[in-house]
């Protein structure tokens, strides 16, 4: 058998024992202690002691969604940052990029996601969905059509269902804070 | 010139069994190591000592298994956590048609120990995660012949946190082969000291995803149908039930759904086997591919089990899409990997220091220039910087003694904007 030991430089001896700490627990940690939310942005943790799952929730100050608090579910797994953190809105809410069942159309939760990216940049993301909600890649496709015909129309239905209406047979959640 | 043989069979080599592979073990040529023990020496190591680990008895396994006992490794340990399907008969040729249904590491075993007189081929029929440190400890060699990223990177990380700076023995040598349709690698780790397999993680092509609106709304392609019936209809449909993919009635119901909507959208090319491919990332197997790199692999786990040739330093990639061409190179290691990197320090401090204290200490110094550190063991945050929440729920520990949290000999994570990555930090109390 090969002396592999003899190849081990000697500085490095002592150094790599390394901890049982999964490399995706180290770079969550990394990201979480690295965040720098806006004050429109909030983390909650139900177990402090569960950093891999935690929702968000987002007080938009400006825009159409000004006056709502929207939650979003953050489900983190063993392969992260190869792979992008799980997204999903938990209120059934009017927005033409989030469908009713909480998906979210946010490019960078899947084809552009890259592990250079971290929670911050998803955070920042999901905030950007309400001060500018895109018609061109829509998820709920009757709130795209509402915005680009009648942006009227469609700030109004905004309004509305943050309120906890039934727009067009949908029952929307009261979000207003 | 017969050889005693372990393992609880009772034939013995016969003469000139091994005769091929005794020209390069009987004398040493330019280019082996000073430590080749030509002739008996290497031959007894390899045929009565060395322990080797087969990981996968699949595609690359069977493969893998043939080579290492043809070439005289005599106790081979196997494990493999699937049974044997109808579709793995084209070229894992280790089982028969009377086999589907059982375990692929228990059917191998025995086909082995049939086939060649002497060797002893041990089967687990589970998965690597079931097994610890000890279990490893045992062997000279690890073989993977596995067909996931997560198995892949599970096996590294055991590999390279089970070597102690203080025993040589704990460092065992990963051959890594990995295939896909024409294209393949193989390549060998040395835990801690080469690059492992976390380290080269960027270099695996990017799973296509689709961005979900096209899904939902504009889809184009079959593929994009399967993606709906899955990501999108079947939580609609069953709500929490989970998806199995291997169960044939759930990819039948993806396969209808799938279809119904690409006829809605005139599209063509939705197949029961795409949406299987697509469901489960599935790429199809080629059984000269497999041959190849299990080749390789064995090739260089011989060399390295006898010190008789260089071996592969370190990458070698194999692409028959086009003809055949193939690469070899050294892949760097990473400073900053998760796995192998970081820069771990060693401190002893007074068992009465809190954590708070520590903190302060570790900013202070000039070698590892950190401001506003977060802390935290493997099984437990001790100080969070950030979020708010966290902080507050964290906030506590800084009057507590570090030696409450932190056993003594313990390890701590430590990160910071400042570091690349992480730092390892090893207690001591005096």
């Amino acid at each position: 058998m090969i002396k592999i030991w003899s190849m081990k430089k000697n500085e490095d001896q002592a150094a790599k024992k390394k901890p049982k700490t999964s490399a995706a627990q180290i770079r969550v940690q990394k990201d979480l202690t690295e965040l720098e939310l806006p004050s429109t942005m909030k983390t909650n943790f139900p177990d402090p002691a569960d950093l891999l799952n935690f929702t968000l929730t987002i007080t938009p100050d400006e825009g159409m969604y000004k006056g709502g608090a929207f939650t979003f579910s953050f489900n983190i797994n063993t392969n992260y940052p190869h792979e992008p953190p799980k997204v999903k809105c938990t209120q059934t809410i009017y927005h033409p990029n989030i469908d009713l069942e909480g998906n979210v159309c946010l490019n960078i939760l899947r084809e552009d996601w890259k592990p250079v990216l971290n929670l911050n940049s998803v955070m920042v993301g999901l905030q950007y969905l309400f001060l500018e909600p895109n018609a061109d890649d829509p998820l709920n496709k009757e709130a795209a059509e509402e915005l680009r015909r009648n942006r009227e129309q469609f700030m109004y239905n905004v309004k509305n269902s943050m309120r906890g209406a039934n727009i067009k047979g949908v029952q929307y959640d009261k979000v207003l804070v | 010139m017969l050889a005693s043989v372990n393992g609880n069979s009772s034939s013995s080599d016969w003469p000139g069994r091994y005769y091929h592979v005794d020209q390069v073990l009987d004398t040493p040529g330019p280019r082996t190591d000073p430590s080749f023990l030509a002739g008996d020496g290497v031959k007894d190591f390899l045929r009565n000592q060395c322990k080797i680990l087969v990981i996968g008895a699949g595609g690359l396994g069977c493969e893998i298994l043939a080579n290492l006992a043809l070439s005289g490794f005599k106790d081979i340990h196997v494990i493999d956590m699937d049974t044997i399907d109808i579709s793995n008969l084209n070229r894992q040729f280790l089982f028969r048609p009377k086999d589907v249904g059982k375990p692929k590491a228990i059917v191998a075993a025995e086909f082995v120990m049939n086939r060649v007189p002497g060797v002893k081929v041990t089967p687990y029929y589970g998965k690597i995660q079931d097994k610890d440190e000890e279990y490893y400890m045992q062997f000279n060699l690890v073989i993977c012949g596995l067909d996931s990223v997560e198995a892949r990177r599970w096996i590294n990380a055991t590999l390279v946190n089970m070597v102690d700076p203080e025993n040589p023995e704990s460092l065992k040598p990963l051959i890594d082969g990995g295939t896909e349709g024409f294209k393949g690698q193989a390549r060998v780790i040395l835990p801690t000291i080469t690059s492992c397999y976390e380290c080269s993680l960027d270099m695996l092509n990017k799973q296509t995803a689709f961005p979900i609106c096209t899904i939902a709304n504009t889809p184009r392609l079959p593929e994009h149908c399967i993606e709906w019936a899955s990501v999108l209809e079947w939580p609609r449909v069953f709500k929490d039930k989970k998806m199995d993919t291997d169960d044939p009635e759930h990819i039948n119901w993806l396969y209808i759904t799938a279809l119904k909507r690409a006829k809605e959208f005139n599209i063509e090319g939705v197949t029961w086997s795409l949406t299987q491919g697509v469901v489960k990332n599935i790429i199809p197997a080629i059984a000269s591919t497999n041959a190849i790199i299990a080749a390789s692999c064995c090739n260089e786990a011989f060399k390295i089990a006898t010190s008789s040739a260089a071996y592969l330093n370190n990458y070698f990639m194999l692409i028959g899409t086009e003809g055949v061409y193939s690469y070899t190179f050294e892949h760097e290691k990473r400073d900053d990997c998760p796995v192998c990197g970081g820069q771990t320090m060693d401190i002893t401090i007074s068992k009465d220091w809190t954590v708070d204290r520590l903190i302060e200490m570790l900013v202070e110094r000039q070698d590892i220039q950190i401001k506003k550190p977060s802390l935290s063991t493997p099984t437990k945050q001790i100080y969070f910087q950030a979020p708010p929440q966290l902080e507050e729920a964290t906030r506590p520990n800084l009057e507590k003694k570090v030696s409450e949290l932190v056993p003594d000999g313990g390890e701590m994570t430590i990160t910071a904007t400042t570091l690349p990555f992480s730092l390892s930090l090893r207690v001591k109390y005096a």
